[in-house]
C-alpha cells in the first residue's frame, strides 16, 4: 500500500508537470488524464475506494471527455503550438514559478514543523458510510449541490450557444428585445 | 513501515496545488488555465481525502463529492466561455478580453 501511494504520487506529480509545460493542448489533456488516474490510485491506496472510483468516472471520464470535445470543436492546429512556444519563454515563467516555489517551501515547512503524527493505516471506508452521511445529516448540502449543478447547466447552455446566422432584425423582434433588456 | 504518514499525503496535495497555481499564472491560453484550475481543485480534494482517511471518518469522501460537483460546474461554464471567446475573438488568449464592456 505504501509503495502504491508513493509510486502513484510520483506519477501524478510528473504528469502534472507535463500538463503545465506542454505546448500542445491535446498532449496536455492526455497528461492531465494520466495525472487524475494516478490521484485515483492514491485514493485507492489510502483506503477511499468510493472516492477513487468517482475520480475515475466523473473526473477522468466525464469532465475530461468534455475538455476533449471542446478542444476538438476549437480545431487547434500547428499555429497554436507555435504560439504557445513563443509565449513559454523563461522570462515569462521564471517569476511565477519562483513565487509558486516559495509558496510550496512555506507549505511544506509548516507541515514539517507541525508534527501531526497521524498515520493513515489504509482501513477501507466503504460507500455505505459515505451514503449514510450524505443522505442523513448532509441532505441539505446535497440539495444545494444539485441546485449548483442546475445553475451551471442553465449558464452553460445560455453562454455556450452559437451565434445565429445574421439576419436583418424585423421591427417586432427589436421591440421585443428592447422590452426584454 | 506501516501506513502512510498524513504529512506525506498533505505534502503531495501541496505539490499538486502549487503546480496548478504555477500553471495558472504562467499560461495565457484559456484551455491551459482551465486545466490548471482542475488540477488545483483536485489537489484540494486529495487533502480532504487524506484528512478523512487519517481520522477514519467518511466526511472526507463526502466533501470530495462536493468538490467534484464544483469542478464539474466550473468546467462546464468555463468551457462555454471558452467557446464564446474562440468564436468572437478568434483567439484563446485571455488578454484579448481584458477590457470588458457591459
Amino acid at each position: 500500500m505504501e509503495i502504491a501511494f508513493y509510486l502513484s504520487g510520483l506519477v501524478a506529480v510528473l504528469a502534472t508537470l507535463g500538463v503545465i509545460s506542454n505546448t500542445n493542448p491535446v498532449h496536455a489533456l492526455l497528461y492531465l488524464i494520466v495525472s487524475l488516474i494516478a490521484v485515483a490510485l492514491v485514493f485507492f491506496s489510502l483506503g477511499a475506494p468510493f472516492a477513487g472510483a468517482l475520480e475515475i468516472i466523473v473526473y477522468a471520464g466525464a469532465i475530461m471527455v468534455l475538455f476533449v470535445f471542446v478542444v476538438m470543436m476549437l480545431n487547434l492546429g500547428e499555429a497554436v503550438v507555435a504560439q504557445e512556444r513563443a509565449w513559454l519563454r523563461p522570462r515569462t515563467w521564471l517569476g511565477p514559478a519562483l513565487l509558486a516555489g516559495v509558496l510550496l517551501v512555506t507549505l511544506v515547512g509548516t507541515l514539517w514543523r507541525g508534527d501531526i503524527g497521524l498515520v493513515i493505516e489504509g482501513e477501507t471506508l466503504t460507500a455505505k458510510a459515505v451514503g449514510t452521511l450524505l443522505f442523513g445529516p448532509w441532505l441539505l448540502i446535497v440539495e444545494l449541490a444539485a441546485i449548483l449543478l442546475l445553475a451551471a447547466l442553465v449558464t452553460a447552455s445560455h453562454v455556450g450557444r452559437l451565434r445565429p446566422p445574421e439576419k436583418p432584425p424585423t421591427d417586432r423582434e427589436s421591440g421585443a428585445r428592447k422590452e426584454a433588456s | 513501515m506501516n501506513g502512510v504518514p498524513l504529512d506525506h499525503a498533505l505534502v503531495l496535495a501541496s505539490i499538486l496545488f502549487t503546480l496548478g497555481l504555477a500553471g495558472l499564472m504562467i499560461r495565457r491560453n484559456m484551455v491551459f488555465v482551465l486545466m490548471s484550475l482542475e488540477i488545483m481543485l483536485n489537489a484540494a480534494g486529495l487533502a480532504f481525502i487524506a484528512g478523512g482517511t487519517a481520522w477514519g471518518q467518511p466526511e472526507g469522501q463526502a466533501m470530495f463529492l462536493l468538490v467534484i460537483t464544483l469542478a464539474a460546474a466550473e468546467a462546464s461554464v468555463g468551457l462555454a466561455l471558452l467557446i464564446q471567446l474562440n468564436q468572437r475573438f478568434k483567439t484563446l488568449d485571455t488578454d484579448a478580453v481584458s477590457r470588458m464592456r457591459g
